[in-house]
């Protein structure tokens, strides 16, 4: 590799040759990074596919010596490669790793770079040695950085994805009757919550081919304003879709609150209890039904 | 009407009539222009041989938007002053979400799962034109 | 609004003129493109094309036409989608009046703006009368992540 003598001590070429140098040192120092632990109990399918991997972070630091941005963690060439760290730093979590473990894993990585770079400017002078073993410093500091960020993000993602799931699992919609569904609901209505509500509800309406749809709030411990607005949205919207949204299990305290609020559900059904919804329900679509004790007066 | 383009999702809707019903299938995204089009062609049909009821299939179309939200309204709002019942026909559960955060809940829209219930809603519910009474408002099913 | 942070990564903007109806059908096609590529979910995918098709139509109807650019924005390990509608019209003198439920000078149901934000998570607008008017929509991935805001 040559070095022009007049860019020596200029930070910019020193990161570019380090560039240079992980480019031709490429496949040695991939060899000895497939056996560290964070490559190795990554990639287990083959040593072969640790090597790859390794390379491809390779290359990516190349390209972000190569542009000049060996303290930029949002240097372009570490995009190629980000999903993989992330699923690396995350494989390694799994096992018990904590970020700043993860984090020591990638630092270790330096040495052997280290080593094939003081090998590659042998033949150069220590001030030129010395720019690029600062400049390959740095670069592998703020390759840290990214692992420990996608680690992070990693850790916030699995917390959504899991608070998505229990959402899904806490709204089952239950078909009643022919073209009756009803989703109880149980616990505190968030905006989260109510949207997985609202969009559960109107699939099953699609799919049941359901005429009426029923909301059960018994388990659903108050009502404020943001909960009755949660209600009435997916009552419009089931309307819009053909469909009569009846809400049931208005409790006499949580009827009280509501009109202590002064919360005006403007035309919504409401019944005291699921019994009564679906009573409502069935006279709407003309089944036959025996008289009860219970029976509501229609409140349009 | 100008000739569009073979990529255009749809051009013209056309209005057909199944006895004293018209229906109207909008496929996919339409032009503003095609939709104001519609409302024209619609009423148009209804003055030209009276019809009691409109579906109008919307189970195809991905977007409605305020723009296309009012003409529905508007399209509604004209055949009944033209005595014929309007029933939308098979609003998908995502274009229902949006209309609704958008704020656009059309209360005065009627409204039905698919064609079929439509058609039987429109069957059971008669136009006020299509009673021997003639009588507006005794069965006003309205859903508002 | 925060301005955008240094860590987020842009894809090339896609730039689509806004001069007539048949443009708005442009936009809402490619707008869906763009959120399915991102993979944004059915609802999500519907609430931004209604979204892009209320402002493009803004854009035209009250700004004389202008163009919408639209570009993927990506951290790594969240992406957006953002769009730009950009018109050299006379621009709104008063932004709250414009922003409110009702409020209409075209004739509209009035909700174009104040539903086009409710149906976004982030929004800004920027106007100045004689100056034209620019309106920057942003929507996740899934939801605000916790700790971005990138308009």
């Amino acid at each position: 590799m040559r070095v022009s003598e007049q860019q020596i001590g200029d930070e910019w070429s020193s990161a570019g040759q380090v560039g240079q140098a992980l480019r031709h040192r490429r496949e040695q120092i991939a060899q000895r990074w497939a056996d560290t632990p964070l490559f190795r109990t990554v990639f287990t399918v083959s040593r072969d596919e640790a090597v790859e991997a390794c390379k491809a972070v390779l290359d990516a630091l190349a390209e972000v010596a190569e542009a000049g941005r060996v303290e930029d963690v949002d240097a372009p060439g570490f995009f190629v490669v980000r999903e993989q760290l992330a699923r690396m730093s995350a494989s390694r979590a799994r096992t018990g790793l904590s970020p700043a473990q993860i984090a020591g894993e990638v630092a270790a990585l330096r040495s052997s770079a280290v080593e094939h770079l003081t090998a590659e400017f042998e033949q150069e002078p220590a001030a030129v040695v010395h720019g690029a073993l600062l400049a390959l410093t740095m670069l592998m500091g703020t390759l840290r950085l990214v692992v420990m960020e996608t680690a992070l993000s990693d850790g916030a993602e699995l917390i959504n994805r899991q608070r998505q799931q229990l959402l899904e699992v806490a709204t089952p919609v239950i078909k009643l009757w022919d073209g009756v569904v009803a989703v109880p609901l149980i616990g505190t209505l968030d905006s989260a919550r109510s949207q997985v509500v609202m969009e559960s509800l109107l699939e099953a309406i699609v799919a049941q081919q359901a005429q009426y749809a029923i909301l059960d709030i018994t388990g659903v411990p108050t009502v404020d304003s943001l909960v009755a607005q949660h209600l009435m949205k997916t009552v419009a919207a089931a309307r819009l879709m053909g469909a009569e949204c009846v809400v049931s299990g208005v409790r006499p305290a949580i009827a009280q609150t509501i009109v202590q609020l002064g919360l005006d559900l403007g035309g919504v059904v409401t019944r005291a209890t699921l019994a009564d919804a679906l009573a409502f329900a069935l006279r709407g679509l003309g089944v036959g039904f025996g008289p009860t004790s219970h029976q509501g007066v229609v409140a349009r | 009407m100008t000739e569009q383009p073979g990529w255009l999702p749809q051009a013209h809707v056309p209005v057909l009539r199944l006895d004293d019903v018209l229906l109207v299938a909008i496929q996919g995204d339409l032009r503003d222009e095609n939709a104001e089009r519609l409302q024209y062609d619609v009423l148009q049909h209804i003055a030209d041989s009276p019809a009691t009821g409109v579906v109008i299939d919307i189970s195809s179309v991905e977007v409605v938007d305020s723009f296309l939200g009012r003409v529905l309204a508007e399209i509604a709002a004209g055949a009944e002053l033209l005595a014929a019942r309007t029933v939308v026909a098979g609003m998908r559960p995502t274009v229902a979400i949006t209309l609704v955060e958008l704020g656009l809940t059309l209360t005065g829209l009627r409204t039905a799962l698919d064609v079929q219930s439509a058609l039987r809603m429109l069957r059971e519910h008669p136009a006020p034109a299509a009673r021997e009474h003639g009588e507006r408002g005794a069965y006003d099913y309205d859903r508002s | 609004m925060t301005t955008t942070g240094p860590d987020t990564h842009r894809g090339s903007p896609t730039c689509l003129p806004i001069r007539s109806d048949m443009d708005l059908m442009w936009i809402r096609q490619e707008v869906r493109r763009l959120a399915t590529e991102v993979q944004f979910s059915l609802v999500q995918q519907t609430k931004l094309v209604t979204a892009a098709s209320e402002l493009a139509r803004n854009t035209l109807v009250h700004g004389g036409g202008g163009h919408m650019e639209a570009t993927v924005l990506h951290d790594g390990v969240h992406t957006a989608v953002r769009l730009v509608f950009a018109d050299c019209g006379p621009g709104i003198a008063d932004v709250d009046q414009a922003m409110s439920d009702g409020y209409t000078s075209g004739g509209g149901l009035g909700l174009g703006l104040g539903g086009a934000r409710r149906l976004v998570h982030e929004f800004r607008l920027e106007s100045q009368p004689g100056r034209g008017t620019t309106i920057t929509v942003l929507m996740w991935h899934g939801g605000v992540p916790p700790t971005r805001q990138a308009l």
